[in-house]
């Protein structure tokens, strides 16, 4: 009794040490060089300069286009602010498709070789023969990653909203605010799926390459071919010219359904319902739902509530995959290389 | 319960039908120099995975200081420091800042690690290379950094797994010489692995001898080959004048019989020219006394003292027929 009872002292001593003075977690330590690497690496450098490129083109076009879309009768005259992120000529894509197509590509670069790397360098079993868990490891990786990307979107999306503020001189309302931080917070999310992805390829890949060409046939299969097969499928099960009405729309909520397994429809929807208040439905409406219906923007609080299974989905994919990379890693004998 | 400092008991270890470890008992005592000895694929590095608990037996136990490194690995990996073998390092760090991440995952603040990687670094030799890249390192140096990395938590044991692979044999000799200085000054227990017999042998209190997933014999290098050439564990080879090929078969007969009766000597064998003579005791001085005494001219005699080189050759030929699958 004596014995355990010295040793809980201990243990709360240590615990108050290692608050106390400059000791963190092992985790952290983990964390602060992931991101250190991060930052410091010419692969983020070159996708930060990609990015911010993009950002500036995107802005340059809607700023230009600003004045020509302001329409007496449009309902979403009262979110000026907002149309900086989505408004284009055709020229470029606007702020939020260019997000949704670099997005991906930054998720894997930051995650293609998290761990397979660290097994070719050799220093992978060197760390798990740290006083650490495992898992500190894989979890290190996905944390130091989302931080920089947190970092860099919520830096970008401000430094967007500032420069729109000092070029059109229109500031934001309380809600644009909120729903571009909204927005801003489901670009990460959309990215970390991507991480997740390409960290569980680092795990089941020996080779880099072959990691980050599988995450980049995975995006390219999801954002091209998949719409094509899609089509296909729609075309082929088109319900005839009698159809009824149930039977339309049944076939609409197939196909959208189809559409929707796939992370970059449910980013695209779930950014438009955010960053556009008029849109009032993601599915298909009657006549009769439309009907007497005020062409006014939805609120927030409502265009969140149309969102919530997008965004239900995208998280769930994210987890999914990070459990599958959790569960493989601690499975996985580490071996010196 | 055994008392030593590592202790597998039964242990274990089966890749599907492959069974790497097999019921393997080993007990390795506080403050020695224990080598592990066997060709590759023989279950060394998986023995030492295990004992870190970085996989987990499919049998038997694993006890490291006490502890159970299959249910609690991170108070096994507290205390003891591994170095794989081929060691890696973040390449775009400095050797500095590789010992100093280690030594922050092992909850040292910054200040003291700086101190105690520099001090390290001093102690294996890298001090003018503490600011290099780790990437741009030798093979040699980058093994000296590995040791400095395991040392930097101030263990009680270290296990080193083939720490001489690929250093040319001056490095060898010096790397080899280090680990022993700094076991003895530090009251260190080490584990090494190798299949270098010479190496072993040199710094090495007992080794165990390990094939196919099993230990065959273990112990000093006297008491090994003990324990293996039983009848003869002493071997002399003897040249004599007139040499025993051309001598007659009466002279033979007296050799023979000037020889066995010496006390301890066991066999006799003519060879060509040599006689190789067995026996249980070093006999050297005594065997040439009779030699001289009976009238003949000694002219070569070697105590032929069996290194682990007879011993490894000696498994290999039973254990390849017998031994392994017992």
């Amino acid at each position: 009794m004596k014995s355990i009872n010295a040793i809980l002292k201990q243990e709360v001593r240590v615990e108050y040490a290692s608050k106390h003075t400059a000791r963190p977690h092992p985790f952290w330590v983990m964390v602060q060089k992931e991101v250190g690497d991060h930052v410091r690496s010419w692969r983020f450098l070159i996708l930060l300069f990609l990015i911010l490129l993009t950002c500036i083109g995107s802005l340059y076009t809607s700023i230009s286009n600003l004045p020509k879309s302001v329409n007496q009768n449009d309902p979403q005259n009262a979110f000026l602010f907002l149309k900086l992120f989505t408004l284009s000529d055709g020229s470029l894509p606007p702020f939020h498709v260019f997000i949704g197509f670099l997005g991906p590509l930054l998720g894997i670069a930051l995650g293609f070789d998290a761990v397979n790397s660290e097994q070719n360098r050799g220093t992978l079993s060197r760390i798990t023969s740290q006083p650490i868990h495992r898992d500190y490891l894989i979890n290190a990786k996905f944390t130091g990653s989302l931080i920089v990307i947190s970092t860099l979107f919520f830096a970008l999306g401000f430094l967007v909203m500032g420069l729109g503020l000092i070029i059109t001189g229109i500031p934001p309302t309380a809600e644009e605010f909120l729903r571009i931080i909204f927005f801003l917070a489901l670009s990460v999310l959309y990215v970390a799926f991507w991480l997740n992805m390409s960290i569980l390829f680092s795990i089941r890949f020996k080779q880099a390459a072959t990691s980050a060409l599988t995450s980049i046939a995975v995006w390219l299969f999801f954002t091209i071919f998949y719409q094509i097969i899609i089509s296909l499928v729609a075309k082929l099960t088109m319900p005839g010219q009698g159809a009824s009405e149930a039977e339309v729309v049944n076939y609409q909520h197939f196909i959208l359904g189809l559409l929707r397994l796939v992370p970059s429809q449910l980013f695209s929807d779930a950014t438009t319902t955010l960053l556009m208040p008029a849109v009032r439905s993601l599915g298909p409406l009657t006549m009769e739902q439309v009907y007497g219906a005020i062409p006014s923007p939805l609120p927030l609080g409502q265009s969140l509530l149309l969102v919530w299974p997008q965004l239900t989905g995208l998280i769930a994919s994210t987890i999914l995959c990070f459990a599958f990379s959790y569960f493989s890693f601690m499975k996985k004998e580490i071996r010196s290389r | 319960m055994g008392s030593g400092i590592i202790e597998l008991r039964g242990l274990t270890k089966r890749y599907g039908t492959f069974l790497a470890v097999d019921r393997l008992d080993l007990s390795v005592n506080k403050g020695e120099v224990f080598g592990l000895l066997g060709p590759n694929g023989a279950g060394k590095s998986t023995t030492i995975l295990m004992m870190l608990g970085l996989t987990e037996p499919s049998g038997g136990s694993v006890s490291v200081c006490g502890i159970d490194a299959t249910s609690n690995p991170v108070e096994v990996k507290k205390r003891v420091g591994y170095l794989p073998d081929d060691v890696g390092f973040y390449e775009d760090y400095s050797g500095l800042d590789n010992l100093i991440y280690t030594a922050r995952l092992n909850r040292i603040s910054r200040e003291e690690a700086e101190s105690r990687a520099l001090s390290l670094l001093k102690r294996v030799g890298l001090s003018d290379a503490a600011s290099k890249k780790a990437g741009k390192y030798s093979r040699g140096m980058r093994q000296r950094l590995g040791l400095a990395d395991v040392l930097i938590k101030n263990p009680e044991i270290i296990i080193l797994d083939e720490p001489t692979l690929g250093i040319d044999p001056q490095g060898v000799r010096e790397f080899l010489d280090l680990i022993v200085k700094l076991s003895r000054e530090e009251q260190l227990t080490v584990l090494l692995s190798s299949h270098h017999l010479h190496q072993v042998q040199q710094v090495c209190d007992r080794v165990g001898i390990f094939v196919g997933g099993r230990l065959l014999a273990m112990g000093d290098i006297p008491t090994l080959s003990h324990q293996l050439f039983n009848k003869d564990s002493f071997a002399l080879t003897v040249k004599v004048k007139p040499a025993a090929v051309t001598c007659t078969e009466n002279e033979k007969q007296k050799l023979k019989a000037v020889i066995s009766a010496v006390p301890g000597v066991t066999t006799i064998e003519f060879s060509g020219d040599t006689i190789t003579i067995g026996c249980t005791s070093d006999a050297a001085a005594d065997v040439s006394r009779a030699i001289v005494n009976a009238g003949f001219d000694l002219i070569y005699l070697n105590n032929k003292e069996f290194g682990l080189d007879e011993i490894y050759q000696r498994y290999f030929e039973a254990g390849g027929a017998s031994g392994i699958r017992k």
